[in-house]
């Protein structure tokens, strides 16, 4: 494998790791925002697992960036320029997020405010970051000044389409996060609430992935063409899914809980997820910007390319442990699931 | 305003607001891992609430440093994104390594934070060992890539391309350890001087024979050793920063002086404008010989002045104010802090065992001077590096990008930082007065560990 291949296989990676982390992330707060105003349990379990996780989360993000920044230099000038806007837009609704999450945690008073305030910013957020996917294909980027056109951006339909496909993964892998959580918690009324979430959810993602290919094979001749040929991929992306969805309707093996296996659900939707962004990646290439920017042409020299490989190696080395830990204190352990 | 001077307004003042809480977030943990070990030392358990109460602080302002940090990580590249390709291709690694500090602060301020009541003592220390050593790694990589950007190696110029790179030559360029030493001990010392100050201000509130002015007391003589230790430091190596500029940088150690005339036993200049026109420093105080030994330590050595420098390569000229009130702020800190403990020390075996109301008032604004050193601190080194933004290779006009329009977004950020003050001043207030000071040390009467719900 070459190093420009090597590269941005390691960038897709990580752009698959944040979309499901900030799917369950962000998807989470709207729940959690749906729910604590009901007053149900659902709210409070969101809560429980949002509270220690999402800064890691956001180390995600900011890991995206400096990955790209590193390994393709020449890219910035285009992603720059172009991403101004709804860079900017995104790092404002972060930060007023990240920060509410925290406050909320220390004042009781303003937890209405702050729950809707996570609950919109959850919504809105993810919608910007998957903008980023049209505006790669190509059509929205002005040649002639290089910036970008916002406003044909956010009337093409197939923007739209990308929204609703974002919107729709994100409750959908949220919901069935929270529904694989709350079985771990012991919490059967909560299991039941997001499966019910799930199992709507799930045919209107696929009913709104079907429509983003087809709106967007319109726009961009040369996507389309090479998706078709990866349509193997797809096809089991899409056998994953149906799997996972009929796991939703098995009897557990413990007679005292409700129907379905939502550990093997919410594994299956991972996997569907990540083969069909497998998928959807190696179409792109070559191109990282289209029409003007390969990934050959912005990769960084091979001897910077190698020092960062090494410090990948040694700094998963050290994290590791980290994780396991984090982890069992927060996704496994009992004493933290079952408080009240 | 140009757009350019936007730009560079813009990004200044998200890095002068991000680094007021990563400073914090620095200095706290350092001073969190401190009293844990002077707890297990002394046995005392107001050391432990100490470390409770300064954990859930940072952890607010963890809130801010977090978002406000990405901003800056984010900005960088969409309004310097020509900088940001040179980057890329030569000091990429303090970056990349920087996420993985990241990391490690995040994972672990989650576990100390809100697994604190299930683990054990030892993992308890860990974890508040992890979070300080997150934080200052992250402190020590990115000032390699600022430190890179004073004084840049690593590569080759030629004809516009980058070549011949050494990511590691660029790494540990010349600046870097006196740089880096500068920044640790700087922010250890405004951890130590926020708690200081903070101390001696709830002291000057209290009768000396309250149970909280003791337990105050016992915080700011503590917070007083490591920010005296960190100050003497921090004067230390940045009397080193001062001869790297000598080495490499001249021109900013010219501006920084208002120094002109190019000559051996300069004098070191202190206060005073520059009078651009005429050329010289007005109102001065001058000590003969002082800047050459400084820079060199030689009388003799010859200290080059602005005048041998092309006049549009020459730095802004109020860098010299900023380097002086970063210099004033520090020996008065030191001096502060020994006059404190050399004050209690004479009073050791009397009965008497306040301190004077006086000292507590000069004490009081302590944590903010030191917080200004460092904004003075690096306004200086990101100004005083003027016109340039890698030095002698890349000028800021060739960095910014070409994106109009940025005056609205420089109007919205700014709105945002001061909602983002606001907002953390009034959860601080509304916090610690639901969790008054005097409930927790009722507390650890009873039986420990009696943390718990954090
Ligand atoms: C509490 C904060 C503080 C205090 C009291 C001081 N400094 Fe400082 N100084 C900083 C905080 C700081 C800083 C914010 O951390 C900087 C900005 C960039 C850097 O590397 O450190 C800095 C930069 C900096 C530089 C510029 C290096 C460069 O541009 O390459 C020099 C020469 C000094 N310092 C010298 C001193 C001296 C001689 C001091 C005498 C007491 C001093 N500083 C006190
Ligand atoms: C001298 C200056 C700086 C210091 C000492 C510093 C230090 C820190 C620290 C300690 C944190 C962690 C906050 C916490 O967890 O408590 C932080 C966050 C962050 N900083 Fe800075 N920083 C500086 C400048 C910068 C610059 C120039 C960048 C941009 C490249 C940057 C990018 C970030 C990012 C992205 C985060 C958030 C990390 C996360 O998501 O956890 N910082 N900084
Ligand atoms: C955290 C404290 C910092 C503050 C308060 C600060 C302040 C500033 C200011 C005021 C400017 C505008 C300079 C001018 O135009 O006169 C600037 C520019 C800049 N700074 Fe810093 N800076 C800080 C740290 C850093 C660090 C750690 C880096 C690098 C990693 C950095 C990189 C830059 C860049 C790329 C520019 C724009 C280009 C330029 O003007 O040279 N800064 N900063």
């Amino acid at each position: 494998m070459d190093e420009a291949i090597l590269a941005i296989s390691l960038v897709w990676l990580f752009v698959f790791i944040y979309a499901i982390l900030g799917s369950v992330d962000f998807g989470t707060g709207f729940w959690g925002m749906v729910y604590t105003r009901k007053g149900a349990q659902a709210g409070s379990i969101a809560n429980r697992f949002l509270s220690p996780t999402w800064e890691v989360t956001n180390v995600f993000l900011v890991l995206l960036v400096v990955t790209l920044v590193a390994f393709f230099p020449a890219a910035i000038y285009s992603f720059g320029m172009a991403l101004l806007i709804p860079g900017s837009l995104v790092l404002i609704l972060l930060t007023i997020r990240s920060t509410f999450m925290v406050f909320h945690h220390s004042v009781q008073r303003f937890r209405n405010t702050l729950d809707i305030v996570s609950g919109v910013t959850g919504v809105l957020i993810p919608s910007l970051l998957v903008s980023v996917l049209p505006i790669l294909t190509g059509g929205f980027i002005d040649p002639e000044t290089r910036t970008l056109r916002i406003g044909k951006l956010f009337t093409s339909p197939v923007t739209c389409a990308y929204l609703a496909f974002g919107l729709s993964s994100e409750l959908f892998l949220s919901a069935a996060f929270l529904a694989d959580y709350s079985r771990e918690a012991d919490n059967e009324s909560t299991y039941r609430v997001f499966r019910r979430h799930v199992v709507w959810l799930g045919p209107l993602t696929l009913a709104t992935a079907v429509l983003t290919t087809f709106l967007m094979g319109r726009e961009a001749v040369w996507l389309r063409d090479r998706l078709l040929e990866e349509r193997l991929w797809f096809f089991l992306s899409f056998a994953a899914f149906l799997i996972g969805y009929l796991a939703l309707f098995w009897k557990s093996r413990d007679p005292g809980k409700s129907r379905g296996l939502p550990r093997l659900s919410f594994t299956l939707f991972i996997t569907q997820y990540a083969l069909a962004s497998f998928a959807y990646g190696r179409a792109h290439l070559p191109y990282l910007v289209y029409p003007d920017l390969t990934v050959a042409k912005s990769v960084t020299n091979p001897e910077m390319f190698r020092y960062l490989l090494v410090s990948y190696a040694i700094g998963l080395a050290i994290l590791v442990p980290g994780f396991y830990l984090f982890w069992r204190l927060f996704l496994k352990d009992k004493r933290y699931l079952h408080q009240r | 305003m140009d757009e350019l001077t936007i730009a560079r307004s813009l990004f200044g003042s998200s890095l002068a607001f991000h680094i007021i809480f990563a400073t914090l977030g620095v200095g706290l943990p350092f001073m969190i891992l401190v009293s844990e070990i002077v707890y297990q030392i002394t046995r005392d358990r107001d050391y432990t609430v100490m470390a409770k109460r300064w954990t859930k602080a940072q952890a607010i302002l963890l809130g801010v440093a977090i978002p406000s940090g990405t901003i800056v990580a984010v900005q960088l590249s969409l309004l310097w994104p020509k900088f940001m390709e040179v980057v890329g291709e030569v000091i990429a690694l303090p970056f990349q390594i920087e996420l993985f500090a990241f990391f490690l602060e995040a994972l672990f301020m989650s576990i100390y934070v809100y697994a604190a009541d299930r683990l054990s003592p030892i993992t308890r220390i860990v974890s508040v060992f992890l979070v300080a050593l997150g934080g200052s790694a992250s402190a020590v990589l990115i000032t390699s890539a600022n430190a890179w950007m004073n004084t840049p190696t690593g590569f080759k110029a030629s004809g516009g391309k980058i070549t011949e790179v050494h990511p590691l030559n660029a790494f540990f360029n010349p600046s870097f350890p006196s740089a880096a030493l500068h920044v640790l001990a700087s922010a250890y010392m405004t951890g130590a001087f926020a708690i200081a100050g903070l101390a001696a201000w709830r002291m000057l509130h209290r009768k000396s024979e309250d149970r909280e002015y003791g337990y105050h007391k016992k915080a700011l003589m503590m917070s007083l050793a490591v920010g005296g230790l960190m100050s003497l430091a921090t004067a230390w190596n940045g009397h080193a920063a001062g001869q790297v500029l000598y080495d490499y940088q001249p021109e900013k150690l010219a501006a920084a002086e208002g120094h002109f005339e190019t000559r051996a036993y300069a004098p070191l200049a202190l206060g005073g404008i520059v009078d651009p026109d005429k050329g010289e420093l007005v109102g001065a105080i001058k000590i003969p010989w002082a800047l050459s030994f400084l820079a060199d330590n030689r009388f003799d050595a010859v200290v080059k002045g602005l005048n041998d420098f092309p006049r549009e390569n020459w730095p802004p000229f109020y860098v010299h104010t900023l380097f002086n009130l970063m210099v004033v702020i520090g020996v008065l800190l030191i001096f502060l802090s020994f006059l404190a403990w050399i004050l209690q020390w004479r009073r050791r075996g009397k009965k008497k065992t306040s301190l004077p109301r006086w000292l507590l008032g000069t004490l009081a604004p302590s944590g903010l001077l030191s917080m200004l050193g460092i904004e003075f601190g690096w306004v200086f080194t990101c100004s005083g590096r003027q016109p340039w933004t890698v030095y002698h290779y890349q000028r800021t006009s060739e960095a910014v990008t070409d994106a109009a329009g940025l005056g609205l977004w420089f109007v919205v950020f700014i709105g945002l930082y001061l909602l983002l003050l606001v907002g953390t001043v009034i959860v601080m207030h509304s916090f610690f007065g639901r969790h008054p000071l005097r409930e927790e040390l009722e507390g650890i009467q009873q039986e420990y560990p009696a943390e718990g719900e954090w």
